[in-house]
């Protein structure tokens, strides 16, 4: 977008569909704004009136609230922590030429493609049930007892199973970034005296770091509204335990039949994506333009 | 200090031997260039020196140890690859300084070097600017920095200039030039342009599928090649070669003739043809004459001799400049 022209030109194509985007979004905000200040239950139909705030200081101050919140942020911070610092490891692994390189590439995807709900299953069921799962099994092996991870650790499990889920997408990421660093540019690292620990921090790292943020980006918009996950396993417990705030929404909703109170809940979750929203920008921004 | 051996090394991928077997002595302070066709194994023959590719057989002796084994970054070699390979992320201060900072120098000595070094290679102005917004001269030169602060005992270049235009490339070749002269480092500088390796070298190693053809001076090669290939290679315009009975006259199976060892003439000489093509430089004209009975002859004369297309001219060889081969292809003396 050289010149003026072609700028205003970019800016006419551009606008029919900046606008049916526009509506799309806000048609539906609009709505559960104006339900969120009703109250509004599915018990009770037609008894829908005007409830000002209550709804909003009604969801602020439920306890539950905080801890959702606090789930919520675990779960972003804790499966981008596993899956960026494993999907480096895995695409330097994967980088390195080795026998049976292509089936081993897709078994390292294949967590990607599957549903995960089924994925949530697997796990409960397969992994981590105390009497059956194979976690249990290798405790009774070495002679410990068996660890009860849904019921004891809840939103540790989640955090994993979400991980495990996403690590695929870091990797492949990561892989293709890594595939597109300069050969040449390792070679006179090589010859300038850089061992593979120093090839790794100064170039391997900065060239990663655009291919990164991506993955930050992009997760962090998909981990914000876990769910499946947790109803699956956990129904958010025990308690509040693994609750977070699209399943505290859900919960209000439909275990509640609270309409008015969940579209509150849902503006909440709204303006808080925003705001991690906009440091996610303010810090990963930069790398971006460079 | 850098004087560099080769003893019987050999560079096989897989089942083709890209270097069958080569000896070659390179002394301390020379400039040596690597010639020959694309394809040849120059960069690969380097890229051993260097220690980025393991030799399959032979062995590697740099300033009198046997450096075979040695990781690259033990040799005490620099580099400077055809795609400069600067770092993109790092100044052009942290390039240059990457070695030194490698290395473990201290911070002030770092400084004071790559402040020479800029000082040396005119970017002083530059030194905070990324890679990127360089020109291509500019990161020529920054990838040069980054060789010689390390202070090694010999450069190795792989066609440096190849990336550059052709005003640049001669401004470029003076300038490696009297770096050469400045640091009197041992330089390995690899080329597939015969005017850079004429221009440049102290002794030109001409290779050819993986083998040395001939090893001198470039005015050796130029006057005494040992073969057909190195007889061609060598030179611009190339030489003419007449095989059959003319050759036969001369008791050899090939006869080279140099187009500059070819005088012309308009009315007398030994061979007669039509002028196809003149090419105008000005200062000199290449023609390209039809010789009757003979074939395609080229021939350089001065730039006031007036012909075009079509007329018919008399060439004869300079007789003192006639190479002569054998059926083997090798310079009969
Ligand atoms: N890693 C490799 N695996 C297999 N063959 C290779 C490899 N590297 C080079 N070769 C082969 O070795 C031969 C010599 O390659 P090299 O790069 O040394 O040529 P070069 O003389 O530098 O040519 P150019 O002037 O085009 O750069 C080529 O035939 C090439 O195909
Ligand atoms: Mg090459």
């Amino acid at each position: 977008m050289a010149t003026l022209h072609t700028r205003s030109a970019a800016r006419l194509m551009i606008a029919p569909s900046v606008l049916l985007l526009l509506a799309w979004m806000i048609v539906p905000l609009a709505l559960t704004i104006y339900f969120s200040l009703l109250r509004y239950n599915l018990l009770m139909p037609g008894m829908e009136e005007f409830a000002g705030l209550t709804n909003y200081t009604y969801f602020l101050t439920d306890p539950a609230f905080f801890q959702a919140v606090f789930n919520t942020l675990a779960i972003v911070l804790g499966v981008l922590f596993i899956t960026v610092v494993g999907g480096i490891g895995l695409a330097l692994l994967l980088d390195q030429p080795m026998f049976g390189q292509g089936i081993v590439r897709i078994l390292v995807i294949a967590p990607f493609l599957i549903m995960p709900t089924v994925a949530a299953l697997v796990w409960k069921n397969m992994f981590m049930n105390p009497v059956n799962g194979l976690f249990a099994w290798l405790a009774k092996l070495v002679g410990l007892q068996p660890f009860d991870f849904l019921a004891n650790a809840p939103l540790f499990s989640i955090i994993l199973i979400v991980a495990w889920q996403w690590l695929p997408f870091a990797t492949l990421i990561l892989l293709t970034a890594l595939q597109s660093l300069d050969e040449e540019q390792k070679e006179a690292a090589q010859m300038d005296g850089a061992g593979a620990w120093s090839r790794f921090i100064y170039l391997v790292l900065p060239h990663l770091s655009r291919a990164i943020t991506v993955v930050i980006l992009i997760q962090t918009i998909f981990l914000l509204s876990v769910f499946a996950e947790i109803l699956v396993t956990t129904n958010g417990g025990p308690g509040t335990q693994s609750t977070n705030l699209t399943f505290l929404v859900y919960a209000q909703a439909l275990l509640q039949f609270d309409v008015g109170g969940a579209s509150a809940g849902g503006i909440i979750a709204v303006i808080l994506a925003n705001i991690v929203a906009f440091f996610l920008m303010r810090m990963i921004g930069k790398t971006l333009e460079a | 200090m850098g004087s560099i051996t080769l003893k019987n090394v050999s560079k096989v991928f897989g089942a083709h031997a890209v270097i069958p077997s080569i000896d070659l002595d390179i002394n301390d302070g020379e400039f040596v260039v690597f010639v020959g066709p694309s394809g040849c194994g120059k960069s690969t023959l380097l890229r051993l020196i260097a220690g980025l590719e393991d030799v399959s057989d032979g062995a590697i002796v740099i300033d009198g140890k046997n450096a075979t084994e040695l990781p690259p970054a033990k040799r005490g070699l620099s580099m400077v690859f055809q795609s400069y390979a600067l770092y993109p992320h790092m100044s052009v201060r942290a390039n240059i300084a990457f070695p030194l900072k490698m290395a473990g120098e201290d911070k002030a000595v770092i400084d004071k070097k790559v402040a020479d070094a800029a000082r040396v290679l005119n970017l002083t102005d530059y030194l905070d600017r990324k890679p990127r917004q360089l020109s291509g001269g500019q990161r020529q030169r920054v990838a040069i920095g980054r060789a010689i602060v390390r202070q090694p005992e010999a450069f190795l270049f792989d066609e440096p200039l190849s990336n550059l235009d052709a005003a640049l490339r001669v401004n470029m070749r003076l300038e490696i030039s009297q770096l050469h002269q400045q640091l009197k480092t041992t330089m390995i500088y690899v080329t597939h342009d015969q005017v850079e390796a004429m221009t440049m070298a102290d002794k030109i190693v001409v290779l050819n599928r993986g083998r040395i053809e001939q090893v001198g001076s470039p005015l050796d090669l130029y006057h005494r090649p040992d073969n057909l290939f190195v007889a061609g290679f060598i030179g611009s315009p190339k030489m003419n070669f007449i095989s059959g009975s003319q050759a036969a006259g001369h008791q050899a199976h090939t006869i080279g003739i140099r187009p500059e060892h070819l005088v012309l003439s308009k009315d007398h000489g030994t061979w007669q043809g039509t002028v196809g093509v003149a090419e105008h430089l000005g200062s000199d004209t290449f023609l390209h004459v039809n010789a009757d009975a003979i074939g395609t002859l080229t021939a350089r004369v001065s730039g006031d001799f007036a012909v075009t297309h079509g007329d018919r001219v008399f060439l004869t060889p300079d007789p003192q400049r006639l190479h002569k081969f054998d059926e083997k292809g090798l310079a009969i003396r």
